[in-house]
C-alpha cells in the first residue's frame, strides 16, 4: 500500500519490452548508502577508504585474477559482441549504457588491461584506465545496480559469468573501505543474532506462538512451529522474512501444515535462523561460509536426519551449490535424502506419495502465475533431475490450484527476468533503479492480467516477495496479488 | 550519518534517520522525527508508537507486521486484518517499518523487509 512518491519515476505500461534509446548517464546520480562503520570492521574491511586504497586495490584485483581462475578468462574472452547488451532488465529500464552487461564490465576490464597486460600502459592502443577516484566511483554505482541475477550470461557466447564480476567488483571496493550499508549490516546481522532482520530467540518464538494462535484459529490445530528441538527428523530453514514479512509469513505457516500433517517431526532454529546468504552478494567467500556453516553446525547440535530449506533465491543457491564444499561433508545426516532439499521438493513429493492431500478448489478464486526467481532458474538445481527447478515449483502449483498460466514465452524459466531487487539492492534509496528495474516484468504482468485475469502471482523467493509487494501498487496493481507456493498449499493442505 | 539539535543536544541519526542511540529518544523528540517524516502525531499514533516501544523493550527487535496488525485490531476495534492495515498506512503512509519504527525510536528493520 505505498503510496507512489512525485520522486519516483514510474513507466507506464504498454505490454512491450523495447530496447530503449540510450541516455548516457541517466542513473549516474544514484548512490547506494555507504556502510557503517562497525559493520565493516566486523566483517573485516577498513570503515573507510584510507590513503594508499589504490594500491590496496590492485592488490586484491590481482589476488582475484591469481585466485579465481574464471574471473581472470572473464576479463580476457570478451568480444564485445553484444548479446549482452538488450537483456539485462535494468539496461531495458533505465537506458544507461552503463547498465549494459558489456559496458558495466568494461568499467571493471580497462582497469584490468591497464594493471594486467602488457599494453594496458598505452592507453590509446588498449584502451585502458588507470584505477583513479572516478573510475572508483562509476564501479560503486554501477556493480550497484546490478542484482547479480545473470540473465545476460545466459545469452552470452562466451559463457562469461557477469555476477562474477560484480562480486569481484564489490569484493575490491569492500577490502578498501567503500561498502554499501544495507549487505553488511545485515550480514554483521547475521553473525551477532543469527539472521538478517535480528530476531532473538525470545521474539522469535514468540513470533511463532503468535503464528500457531493464527493457524488454530483458521482451522489448522495443533500445528505447530517448533523451535530448537533437539532429535527433530528436520531441521527447517526459512528466510528469516518468513518470520517477520509480509506475505512471506503465510508460506510459513504452509510449511507448518505440511509437516504437521504428514506426521514428520521438525524444528526451526533460533541460531541458525536465517536461510539467506548475503555474502554471497558482496562476493565474499569468508561470509558466505561463515553463514552456511551456521546452518550445518546447528543441524549437527540438534542431530537431525536432514536440512530442509524454504522459499528463499539465493538461500537455496547458497546452501545447494556451495554447503557440500563449503562445510561438508554431511555424513552425519541420513544419506536417504537429498541434502538440503527445497521446500517445494519435499512437499511436492508428500503429495505424489498421498501422505498428504491438496484440494486445488481452495485457491478457485484465483487464476496463479509463476514468476521464475534468477537464483533458483539459473543458478541451481532442485530435485534429482535437469530442469527440476522448472517443473517441480509449476506441479506443486498446479496440485495446490486448478487455474495456472505461463507468463509471457522467452521470460520464464531460465529466460525469466529479475524483480529488480535482487543481490543487495533491496534498499530503499535506489527505489528509482528497482522500478526500473521491474519494468520488462511487469510488462509481462500486465498482459497476463488483461489476457488471462491473472490474481495471484506465486514466487518462492524472499527478496521478490518483498520487491513486488512494494513495486506492484507502483505499477497499478494490487499487493496482494504477491505471495508464495506455500501460501497456496496453506489454503489446499487437508488437514 | 546526520545529526541536528534537539533541545540543546546533538541527535544523531543513520543516513536514513533512524537514531543512531535509542536512549536520545523522548517524547518530544517523536514529534521532531514525525514532522520530519511529514506525520502528525495524533492519539492513535501514539497508542501504537507506545505498544512497539514496549515490544522493542521486551524483545530487542521490531514486531513482526502479523503481530502488529492483530494489536491494531484488537485496540481500534477493527474487523479484519485488511482494514487494520490499512488504518497503520492512513497513519503511516511509509509503511510501519519506515514510519513508526523511526518515530518510535527503533532501529530500521533489516533483511528481505
Amino acid at each position: 500500500m505505498a503510496k507512489p512518491k512525485d520522486k519516483y519515476k514510474v513507466p507506464v505500461l504498454d505490454g512491450k519490452i523495447s530496447i530503449p534509446k540510450i541516455v548516457p548517464g541517466a542513473t549516474a546520480y544514484e548512490h547506494m548508502i555507504e556502510a557503517q562503520k562497525d559493520d565493516m570492521e566486523a566483517l573485516g574491511f577498513p570503515a573507510k577508504l584510507q590513503d594508499g586504497w589504490k594500491a590496496k586495490a590492485i592488490g586484491v584485483f590481482k589476488e582475484i585474477l591469481d585466485n579465481n581462475k574464471a574471473v581472470r578468462d572473464y576479463m580476457d574472452i570478451c568480444v564485445r559482441c553484444g548479446a549482452c547488451t538488450d537483456k539485462c532488465q535494468f539496461f531495458l529500464g533505465t537506458a544507461d549504457p552503463n547498465n549494459m552487461p558489456v559496458q558495466r564490465q568494461e568499467l571493471m576490464r580497462k582497469v584490468y588491461r591497464y594493471y594486467f597486460t602488457p599494453s594496458g600502459f598505452f592507453k590509446s592502443l588498449s584502451n585502458s584506465q588507470e584505477l583513479t577516484e572516478e573510475v572508483l566511483k562509476d564501479w560503486y554505482t554501477y556493480f550497484w545496480q546490478c542484482s547479480e541475477c545473470r540473465r545476460c550470461s545466459l545469452y552470452c557466447p562466451y559463457g562469461i559469468d557477469t555476477a562474477e564480476i560484480t562480486m569481484a567488483a564489490r569484493q575490491i571496493m569492500d577490502s578498501i573501505g567503500l561498502g554499501q550499508k544495507y549487505t553488511t549490516e545485515v550480514i554483521h546481522k547475521v553473525f551477532k543474532i543469527g539472521n538478517n532482520i535480528g530476531i532473538p530467540p525470545a521474539a522469535l518464538r514468540n513470533t511463532l506462538d503468535d503464528l500457531e494462535e493464527e493457524i488454530e484459529e483458521e482451522g489448522g490445530k495443533g500445528v505447530k512451529i517448533p523451535m530448537d528441538v533437539e532429535g527433530a527428523e528436520v531441521l527447517l530453514v526459512p528466510p528469516s522474512a518468513d518470520f517477520f514479512a509480509m506475505p512471506h509469513m503465510e508460506s510459513l505457516k504452509g510449511y507448518a501444515k505440511v509437516f504437521h500433517k504428514a506426521g514428520i517431526s521438525y524444528t526451526v532454529s533460533s541460531y541458525a535462523s536465517e536461510a539467506g546468504n548475503f555474502g554471497k552478494f558482496i562476493g565474499s567467500y569468508k561470509s558466505t561460509k561463515e553463514i552456511n556453516k551456521r546452518i550445518w553446525d546447528e543441524a549437527r547440535r540438534l542431530k537431525v536426519k536432514r536440512v530442509i530449506i524454504g522459499e528463499c533465491g539465493h538461500a537455496w543457491r547458497a546452501a545447494y551449490n556451495y554447503s557440500n564444499t563449503m562445510n561438508g561433508p554431511f555424513d552425519f545426516l541420513d544419506s536417504k535424502y537429498k541434502q538440503p532439499t527445497h521446500i517445494c521438493d519435499f512437499t511436492l513429493g508428500l503429495v505424489k506419495d498421498g501422505v498428504i492431500k491438496l484440494d486445488p478448489s481452495a485457491n478457485d478464486d484465483k487464476v496463479v502465475t509463476f514468476h521464475d526467481s534468477c537464483n533458483i532458474a539459473r543458478a541451481s538445481r532442485m530435485g534429482d533431475f535437469q530442469g527440476g527447478q522448472f517443473t517441480i515449483p509449476r506441479e506443486l502449483i498446479k496440485a495446490a490450484a486448478n487455474h495456472f498460466v505461463e507468463l509471457r514465452e522467452g521470460t520464464t524459466k531460465e529466460k525469466t527476468y529479475c524483480c529488480g531487487a535482487g543481490g543487495g539492492l533491496l534498499t530503499e534509496e535506489i527505489m528509482n533503479v528497482r522500478i526500473a528495474g521491474a519494468m520488462p516484468r511487469m510488462q509481462t504482468v500486465k498482459e497476463a492480467v488483461d489476457n488471462h485475469g491473472v490474481n495471484f502471482y506465486a514466487l518462492i523467493c524472499a527478496i521478490c516477495k518483498t520487491q513486488f509487494t512494494k513495486i506492484f501498487p507502483l505499477y497499478g496493481f494490487d499487493e496482494e496479488m504477491v505471495g508464495g507456493i506455500h501460501q497456496l498449499v496453506s489454503n489446499a493442505i487437508v488437514l | 550519518m546526520a545529526e541536528f539539535d534537539y533541545n540543546g543536544k546533538k541527535i544523531e541519526t543513520d543516513d536514513e534517520g533512524y537514531l543512531q542511540n535509542l536512549g536520545d529518544w523522548d517524547k518530544g523528540l517523536a514529534e521532531v522525527l514525525a514532522k520530519q517524516e511529514n506525520v502528525t502525531l495524533t492519539e492513535k499514533h501514539w497508542k501504537l508508537i507506545e505498544w512497539i516501544r514496549d515490544y522493542f523493550q521486551k524483545y530487542q527487535v521490531a514486531p513482526a507486521i502479523k503481530s502488529l496488525t492483530k494489536e491494531v485490531m484488537n485496540l481500534e476495534n477493527l474487523p479484519d486484518k485488511k482494514e487494520a492495515n490499512k488504518f497503520i498506512y492512513e497513519l503511516f503512509p511509509e509503511g510501519p517499518a519506515k514510519q513508526l519504527a523511526k518515530i518510535a525510536g527503533l532501529p530500521k528493520p533489516t533483511g528481505c523487509v
